[in-house]
């Protein structure tokens, strides 16, 4: 039993890793400009899909994969911001929230279109699902990669916002927008590093979630990423380290909720995490680590 | 003549008019066609219920997908033959299976149970603003799927009820269309739609003046709820097929669209680009088939809605309606006011 409940932390952590990359995107984003991206999953469908062309049909080693997903999902980031959401810039919520939601299904469809809807195999090297010996329970070494790789991307994210000039015209664009231009911040430049680098960072949550469960498909991105955006939620939307918190706990009780409950509960799974959205929301409105910045509830 | 006689001749006029337009279409057109005009009917009804809370309340539901699956499977379980129930839905108590309703009272007490539902969810949800509600409404279809899933010996799960009796015709979606409109219409125009208004466009001030918030929230989200009810059983007994996923985050979105283009808040633009969005699906099925390039619509409408957000965010209409519907025409000049008032407002909004 120890063992079981052991593996079911394991994985919920795993999940909890690419919630967590997701989150600080949609966090990022949020506290910024005061708009959620409900494109920001289907980035996380366009980082699976790029691992999928660098590895498999170039060829090419993991690092190499690694980074053009980077590279990649930032790009996309930037394109959908110059697109959809510099030209709203100063329009009500609303109209940014619904745009985000035509890009949104504007990329799955789009993805379906060159794709098809047909869900692929990605097969990675074989060597990542090697299991680590010597444990009482299941870890291969891609769980340990995945978890190793979104620490230390947070980390060197953190850095980021806390120690270099970029971050800190983030917190203070953050703060007030208004007067964060009077100090001669550029706020478009800021605006864009921060869809670049959380759209970086779900692309890599995609890497990561087709090198786990090894099927990828154009609509994948949707309702993890939704999911994610409760996690940001529960970490308290705007707040970098609540979004971390709040991928990994989101991920440890989904994957507990489905691990310890009778099996004819594991169909509820959407059901209570989206059931956790509105708890959180009533009882905790601004999460584990947010402001209370303006009315969510 | 009055203002208000001028106004019922008029609709009284156009009631006829469309009926005698549904009079000409089931004599002439083949059934392809009827059934298109229905669904762009059904459309019509879940676009203009949906306006009364996104539109004229200005509360962003994304849930009304959620409303017509309570609807629907209600509907379909109540007029479904009692002879295949037995062994299609074993779960059904004895009394529920024992009966097959005619269409009418199956489609009242589904929207019915829609309104109930939306009551219950709204008392949490609706405490919420803008994206967090946009979310948890969101929620509502996934919550709901999740549950129709599981409760397979009521609904048949995943498998969907198949083999629904198919009694929606266009005769019974042109009158719940009437209804829908002429409902929505006289709330729009009544205290009741002033009061769902001011709190649109300043809800601290609504509420010094005496305007029950909670109370008038909960009311636009249920009466769009019971609609969206009744819709989805037409839908159901029209499709005469209802799974899970039939009704969804994208049809969440084509509502959505439907208002935002119509104007939020104006019940002929939602009704106007309800047609709309239906025709253009539909000329854009059969280029679809040809080329293969399936998905053209959804691309078509996003495309659409980010053109129209970005260079005419106020919609069609705004939040007016077209002046020939209006009782007095030479009164639609303080609208014109209030409209302008209204964009002022809003960008100061956006700007903060």
């Amino acid at each position: 039993m120890t063992s079981y409940l052991l593996q079911q932390i394991v994985n919920g952590l795993i999940l909890g890793s690419m919630y967590a990359l997701v989150a600080i995107g949609f966090s990022m984003i949020y506290g910024i400009v005061r708009l959620i991206n409900f494109a920001h999953g289907d980035i996380a469908m366009i980082g699976a899909f790029t691992a999928l062309a660098v590895m498999i049909v170039a060829g090419l080693p993991l690092p190499v994969v690694i980074l053009a997903v980077l590279v990649v999902g930032a790009a996309m980031g930037l394109a959908i911001e110059f697109v959809a959401f510099r030209p709203l810039r100063g329009a009500p919520q609303v109209n940014g929230f619904i745009t985000s939601l035509a890009v949104s299904i504007l990329i799955q469809n789009v993805a379906i279109l060159l794709l098809t809807a047909e869900p692929r195999g990605v097969a990675f090297p074989a060597f990542l699902s090697e299991r680590i010996p010597g444990l009482p329970i299941n870890i291969d070494l891609v769980d340990i990669l995945i978890v190793v790789l979104a620490v230390a991307l947070m980390l060197g994210l953190v850095t980021i916002v806390n120690r270099t000039r970029l971050g800190m015209a983030m917190r203070a664009t953050a703060e007030n927008l208004d007067v964060a231009r009077l100090m001669g911040i550029n706020v478009s430049r800021t605006i864009m590093a921060a869809f670049a680098i959380g759209s970086a960072l779900a692309g890599i949550a995609g890497l990561m979630w087709s090198a786990r469960y090894g099927q990828i498909d154009p609509i994948m991105g949707f309702l993890p990423g939704l999911k994610a955006f409760v996690a940001a939620v529960i970490g308290g939307v705007g707040s970098i380290p609540g979004a971390m918190l709040g991928g990994y706990l989101l991920g440890l009780a989904e994957v507990l909720f489905v691990g310890l409950l009778p099996p004819e509960y594991a169909g509820y799974r959407d059901a209570f995490v989206f059931g956790t959205l509105i708890l959180v929301l009533l009882v905790l409105p601004n999460g584990l680590m947010g402001r209370a910045a303006e009315d969510r509830a | 003549m009055t203002g208000t006689t001028r106004g019922w001749l008029l609709a009284a006029g156009l009631t006829a008019l469309g009926a005698a337009a549904v009079w000409a279409a089931t004599a002439s057109l083949n059934n392809y066609l009827l059934t298109l005009i229905a669904f762009a009917g059904i459309n019509v009804m879940l676009a203009v219920s949906l306006s009364l809370s996104n539109g004229l309340t200005g509360l962003f539901s994304l849930g009304h997908p959620a409303f017509m699956m309570v609807g629907g499977y209600i509907a379909a379980i109540l007029t479904f033959p009692a002879n295949r129930k037995g062994f299609m839905l074993p779960d059904l108590p004895e009394w529920l299976a024992a009966q097959q309703w005619p269409l009418l009272p199956a489609l009242l007490v589904g929207g019915a149970v829609a309104g109930l539902a939306a009551i219950m969810a709204g008392f949490p949800v609706l405490r919420l603003r803008g994206h967090y509600l946009a979310v948890a409404t969101l929620g509502l279809i996934f919550i709901l799927r999740a549950v129709v899933n599981n409760l397979d010996g009521y609904t048949r799960g995943a498998l969907g009820l198949s083999g629904i009796p198919k009694l929606t015709d266009l005769w019974w979606v042109y009158a719940w269309v009437v209804i829908t409109l002429f409902v929505c219409w006289r709330i729009k125009h009544s205290s009741l739609g002033r009061t769902m208004m001011a709190m649109r466009e300043n809800e601290m001030a609504a509420a010094c003046m005496g305007v029950p918030l909670a109370r008038t929230r909960l009311m636009a989200f249920a009466i769009g709820a019971v609609f969206a009810g009744i819709a989805g059983g037409l839908w159901a007994h029209l499709v005469t097929n209802l799974t899970p996923t039939s009704l969804g985050v994208f049809l969440a979105f084509q509502l959505v669209v439907m208002v935002v283009l119509g104007g939020q808040g104006s019940l002929a633009g939602a009704a106007l680009a309800a047609i709309g969005l239906s025709a253009i699906a539909n000329l854009l099925r059969p280029v679809e088939q040809s080329t293969g390039i399936y998905g053209m619509t959804q691309i078509v409408v996003a495309l659409v809605l980010i053109g129209v957000l970005i260079f005419r965010p106020q919609g069609l209409f705004g939040s007016r309606e077209p002046g020939v519907l209006m009782r007095r025409p030479e009164s639609s000049a303080p609208s014109r006011t209030a409209a302008s008032t209204q964009t002022t407002h809003l960008e100061q909004r956006g700007s903060t």
